[in-house]
């Protein structure tokens, strides 16, 4: 701590006065250096990462500490078990085509609720939260009882991996929407008509102009939606019947797993849910930046 | 003549920002829509572009009828006041916009890309994004952009701004030499007397949705329609009840100070009154004279000054200069004069 308080740069050059040496120009160029705090901002870095670490890293760490605990080979036996596998490969799967389907359904939305005006729409601002805020086992409870073999709309996806996408789609409508609606009513309507004045119809404007502006807050609505898909379990364990080889899901395959004092397998499957969430969200970074960069 | 405007109304609300509104735009000249914020001049001009529907009207576009044509079939230029950059877009792709949407070939769009770029004198910033430019810049680019499309009407809506006043003036100049070497017909919006004055061909004075007078700026100045005009377009004063430039009053000091004048009687006639203070302003001094109930602002050369004597407490009698533009000054004083 005292040496980065002695090297305090502005300090440093105020106390040195107009001298041109060389070492105090650079340091001056940079003011706010990597390795250099001040207290404060030190104290506050500290209390973050701490913070952070307790809810955190710690946890994941152990997660992978568990994991690791049985070795490679037992890992890969874990994972590959025919009744894991499919768990696995259909959460994820379903989880990519609900992201997707939020990516053009959740900018709809917030495009309607930016740009348009009809009653009810505050209603709607309030409504579009509630999937966020319900608890999860309310709404498996909601989607049985409409959803279900006794539903009232005589739609019955019960047992089945419709169950599981609608479950998905449910939880994660709020993510999109609310990551690109203030992006959209930030967004300066210049710059459209610009476009406009220029010739450019208005699919062309929302293509070449308004996408490109929105596309980070799409990019990050669709992380969350993902990470939270693929961690779903109260909504859809329910409906789905959670039927091996079929409905079953990974969140539900860890509980059994536990519940048959397998915590090596259950760790093994929760490791890789983290990992395909990392990739799957590096993946959307990187190609909003390639994007970003082409258009 | 190029834009023709007829018989426009436009209202937001109960707010009537155009009220039947027609004005011809010349061809090929650099046109001024000048008046108070809120008068109605961007309206105007957002019409003329087809980014605001008329209740009722037409506009003409060099002899096509393009009131119901949407704005990006008018083929006209827009510059905004916030430059309305494509943040995401390089300088180059910003003005390649409009080309690229027209199908333009590649080649094609590169030579007038890099024509535009040289004109506004930005070839060495294709690369840069928009957030790394000055706002000056900025402007430029947006200029570039609008001209690429080869517009056959170039419109600024308030372009200058959002600048400070040094790159504000850089800027003006600047365009008034644009235009003599590429002379589309523009119309700039304004609020600032002294950059209409300065940069246009025509001034278009638009006050609460109506337009007040239409000249060259020497009429605008020397004979103003009313009140209105002559007070927006430079400082005023009222003398017996009419309004005059302070630099266009003759002054005259007298002995004493007179007891009771009815000079005023005679409206614009000679006025006496007492200096109640002078302030020197570089090579001008301002006085201001008490004469029965008006306040007069005078402003005259230091040389004058120290000629006549003038000072705070001397007698004056006061009369607007010979062949000087008065108005009839409505009540009270017209709006205080931007200066």
């Amino acid at each position: 701590m005292s040496p980065t308080l002695a090297e305090r740069p502005g300090r440093t050059a105020r106390e040195r006065g107009p001298a041109p040496a060389a070492p105090a120009r650079r340091r001056r160029r940079t003011p706010n250096g990597p390795y250099r705090l001040t207290a404060t901002s030190g104290l506050g870095l500290g209390v973050a990462l701490l913070w952070f670490s307790a809810l955190a890293l710690v946890p994941l760490l152990a997660v992978l500490v568990e994991t690791s605990a049985g070795g490679w080979p037992a890992f890969v036996a874990a994972v590959t078990q025919p009744q894991t596998a499919a768990a696995l490969t259909l959460t994820v799967t379903q989880a990519l085509a609900v992201t997707a389907v939020n990516v053009v359904m959740g900018t709809l939305v917030a495009w309607v609720l930016v740009r348009d005006r009809f009653p009810g729409k505050r209603l709607l601002e309030v409504l579009i939260d509630i999937p966020f805020a319900l608890p999860t086992i309310v709404a498996g409870l909601v989607l049985l009882a409409l959803y279900g073999p006794s539903g009232p709309l005589g739609i019955d996806v019960a047992n089945t991996r419709a169950a599981v996408f609608l479950a998905f789609c449910f939880v994660t409508l709020p993510f999109v929407v609310r990551s690109v609606q203030p992006v959209l009513a930030e967004l300066d309507r210049d710059v459209e008509e610009a476009a406009a004045s220029l010739g450019a119809t208005r699919f062309t404007t929302f293509r070449r102009v308004v996408l490109p502006a929105l596309a980070p807050a799409i990019t990050a609505g669709a992380a969350l939606s993902f990470a939270r898909a693929i961690s779903e379990y109260g909504a859809l364990v329910l409906l789905s019947g959670n039927l091996p080889m079929r409905t079953e899901v990974g969140s539900v395959r860890i509980l059994s797993y536990l519940e048959n004092g397998q915590p090596e397998q259950a760790a093994a499957v929760a490791s890789v849910l983290l990992l395909v969430s990392l990739l799957v969200i590096a993946t959307i970074q990187l190609l909003q930046r390639k994007v970003a960069r082409r258009g | 003549m190029s834009i023709e405007i007829r018989n426009v109304r436009k209202t937001f609300g109960d707010f009537v920002a155009l009220d039947d509104v027609s004005v011809s735009v010349p061809t090929g000249r650099l046109t001024a829509l000048l008046g108070p914020s809120g008068g109605g001049k961007s309206t105007l001009l957002r019409v003329v572009a087809g980014l605001e529907v008329p209740d009722s009207g037409a506009i003409e576009i060099e002899g096509r009828d393009a009131t119901n044509l949407p704005a990006r079939r008018r083929n006209v230029g827009f510059v905004f006041q916030h430059y309305a950059a494509f943040k995401h877009l390089s300088v180059a792709r910003n003005v390649a916009f409009g080309l690229e949407i027209r199908r333009t070939p590649k080649a094609e769009i590169a030579e007038r890309v890099d024509e535009l770029l040289r004109l506004v004198h930005l070839e060495s910033f294709a690369h840069r994004l928009p957030s790394q430019l000055s706002g000056g810049q900025r402007q430029r680019m947006a200029l570039a952009r609008a001209l690429a499309i080869r517009p056959s009407v170039l419109l600024l809506d308030e372009p200058f701004g959002a600048l400070d006043a040094k790159v504000r003036k850089e800027l003006r100049d600047w365009l008034r030499r644009l235009h003599d070497e590429i002379p589309v017909t523009t119309v700039f919006v304004t609020h600032d007397q002294e950059e209409a004055l300065e940069v246009a061909d025509e001034i278009v004075v638009v006050n609460e949705g109506r337009i007040e007078q239409v000249g060259t700026p020497d009429d605008l100045y020397d004979r103003p329609a009313n009140d209105f005009v002559m007070g927006f377009l430079g400082p005023v004063t009222r003398l017996g009840g009419v309004l005059v430039r302070p630099h266009d009053v003759h002054v005259e000091v007298l002995a004493s100070v007179p007891a009771s004048d009815d000079a005023s009687s005679r409206p614009g006639g000679p006025v006496t009154g007492v200096v109640t203070r002078t302030t020197r302003v570089g090579f001008e001094v301002r006085a201001e004279v008490s004469a029965g109930d008006e306040v007069v602002s005078v402003v005259v050369t230091r040389a004058e000054a120290r000629t006549l004597g003038l000072a705070a407490g001397v007698a004056v009698r006061l009369a607007p200069a010979q062949g000087a533009p008065t108005a009839p000054a409505a009540e009270p004083v017209a709006a205080a004069a931007p200066a």
